[in-house]
């Protein structure tokens, strides 16, 4: 009787192998399976309510045992965790700004870099492009999006970082290192490896994630939308900034913070780029941190209870910093849904 | 073809002939379209009459594969040459869809786009202009109040009055209307039809329509278009009542299409 269920299919031959003149069977037989399916459909309703609710429960279990976890490093650091650049495990005196701006910072690198770049891209695949060269662009960002994070840490270290040091950085520090305001950021030794190479290496990793998503919602405009534009004598242009972008602004908006969650997580590739300096400096061309590569150089040496306590704490951080890109975007969403006029 | 002499024409069409890919969309066609007059396309569906109506603003050109040959002559200008600008072409022949398409903007912004595209105005002038396009199209009394709101916000038949004042509030000199009514209401329709008799006399006016009665009621002239061919053309009431062409009368009595 268990698994009664999984003979439904049988009884559906059944009944329609019997409908002409037997209907007393098949009446029978259809009352037998109305119950047998309002029986499955309460078993198919509570389970999926089940997965749904794991999925609550994970979020709920995971952020209390990180609270859990870095109660510790709460405790002896309080809100100074987050503005003390000091991180030494021996003295066991920890904080979290530089991490956390290694973090920021080569995230907005890669957005600054990588959103104008997929923008570009998608506007190209789905505006301009030819059609022979749209399926096979189409697959190689698709195939750049699939490649795993470690293969783009290893390339940016042994190939790229020794090219950026000897052909750009330089001209980097020659040309922008004397200007007034931006000047600091480009600053220092050309040593290849650094926040800005880290940056650089993350816009590459974006930019296939952001691209495809914007190319698929740039797709679902109707073309009926866009020839109304260019029959009032739009540029391509003009088109797409005024009416295919506010059209697909929430799957805009998705696929950038798609990216940025990217960014913010991204561990291995970073690793590898970023030189894990605890230090801060001005200049993008030092080396320094993020959260998450932090925690992956540190916690096989973490051995006190307070130096593992402080990278949770970190991974927290990282946590809430998401959440609160998240929140941002919503709100961005509404905002820009003001601009459009009211809805009704 | 002889009716249409004593007016001038607009647009006239030379040996047109246009193709998507391989297949042969329109064959040879020739045709004068009068100056301020409403000329309307009719014929069974697949016929030709919308692929005709936009080739006059080049509209395929957005799509490859899709080409014209022969000459459209607009105000004696041939807009089938290379050198042609389509943006500025576009701007002087507007275009109304089958759908109503309002733009991901406020009401008034959906009119303001097209000007701002080749006009700079002051915010009074602007108003004014968005004003008087709105109530060229019979929709001003209507959103007067409600100009920041979404233009998806209005029901179909005003979104398609305010995909006509968005057309006519660039000032085009022809305007072609690709089956403005066919997804309207009766009293849409109506008012609609009403628009198109007041609009006629500032401008060209091209309409595709499956609604006979609709070609009757609006139109000066009449094209009959079948297969790609344009089988008969003239003066509207001829037409209707007395065709040249068999194939016409056929169409037209409903014994055929």
């Amino acid at each position: 009787m268990k698994y009664d269920f999984l003979k439904v299919p049988t009884s559906l031959g059944n009944h329609d192998n019997n409908r002409p003149g037997t209907n007393h069977m098949s009446n029978s037989l259809s009352t037998h399976r109305t119950r047998r399916f309002r029986w499955q459909d309460r078993i198919f309703r509570g389970a999926t309510r089940v997965f749904a609710f794991i999925v609550l429960a994970l979020l709920v279990g995971i952020l209390a045992s990180l609270i859990i976890g870095s109660m510790p490093a709460i405790h002896k650091f309080g809100f100074g965790f987050l503005i003390d650049d000091s991180w030494n495990p021996v003295t066991e005196k920890f904080g979290a700004l530089v991490p956390i701006y290694g973090t920021l910072v080569t995230s907005i690198i890669a957005l600054l870099i990588g959103v104008p770049l997929s923008f570009g891209i998608a506007v190209f695949l789905t505006e301009l492009s030819p059609k022979w060269l749209k399926r096979p662009l189409g697959i190689a960002i698709e195939l750049l999006a699939g490649i795993p994070s470690i293969i783009y840490g290893m390339w940016g270290l042994f190939v790229f970082a020794p090219l950026f040091a000897e052909h750009v950085q330089p001209w980097l520090i020659d040309k922008l290192g004397p200007l007034p305001v931006l000047g600091p950021l480009f600053q220092g030794a050309p040593m290849g490896i650094g926040m800005l190479t880290a940056g650089l290496i993350l816009a590459l990793m974006v930019v296939p994630f952001i691209a495809s998503v914007m190319r698929d919602v740039f797709e679902i405009v109707p073309p009926l939308l866009k020839e109304s534009a260019y029959g009032l004598g739009a540029t391509t242009w003009e088109v797409v900034w005024n009416i295919v972008l506010p059209y697909t602004k929430i799957g805009v908006v998705g696929s950038i913070m798609l990216g940025l969650g990217r960014a913010l997580g991204e561990t291995m590739a970073i690793t590898f780029v970023i030189g894990n300096a605890h230090q801060l400096s001005t200049s993008l061309m030092m080396p320094g941190n993020t959260i998450s590569s932090a925690l992956a150089n540190e916690f096989t040496e973490a051995d006190g209870k307070l130096y593992t306590s402080a990278l949770i704490e970190l991974g927290l951080i990282l946590f809430f910093i998401t959440f609160v890109v998240l929140a941002l975007s919503k709100l961005l969403l509404l905002q820009l849904g003001k601009h459009e006029g009211k809805k009704s | 073809m002889s009716q249409s002499m004593d007016h001038n024409a607009k647009i006239s069409l030379r040996n047109l002939n246009f193709y998507y890919g391989k297949s042969h969309a329109l064959k040879n066609i020739n045709l004068d379209i009068p100056d301020r007059q409403v000329t309307a396309f009719i014929g069974p569906s697949g016929c030709g009459k919308s692929t005709l109506l936009r080739t006059m603003n080049r509209m395929y050109d957005l799509y490859p594969g899709q080409r014209a040959e022969g000459e459209i002559l607009l105000d004696g200008q041939n807009i089938l040459e290379k050198g042609a600008d389509l943006n500025k072409l576009r701007a002087r022949v507007g275009m109304v869809f089958q759908k109503p398409t309002p733009f991901p903007m406020s009401i008034y912004d959906n009119i303001a786009f097209g000007i701002k595209l080749y006009e700079s105005m002051g915010r009074s002038d602007m108003d004014e202009r968005v004003e008087w396009a709105l109530k060229k199209a019979a929709l001003w009394n209507e959103v007067k109040d409600i100009l920041n709101r979404s233009g998806n916000s209005l029901s179909g038949g005003q979104q398609q009055r305010l995909c006509i004042a968005r057309g006519i509030a660039v000032k085009p000199e022809v305007l072609l209307l690709d089956e403005p009514a066919s997804a309207l209401d009766p009293i849409s329709t109506a008012r609609i039809e009403e628009l198109i008799h007041e609009l006629k006399t500032d401008y060209t006016i091209a309409i595709v329509t499956h609604n006979m009665q609709q070609a009757a009621r609006v139109s000066d002239f009449t094209a009959y278009m079948y297969l790609g061919e344009m089988i008969e053309f003239g003066k509207t009431d001829l037409v209707f009542t007395n065709p040249k062409q068999k194939a016409t009368e056929d169409y037209i009595t409903g014994k055929f299409g």
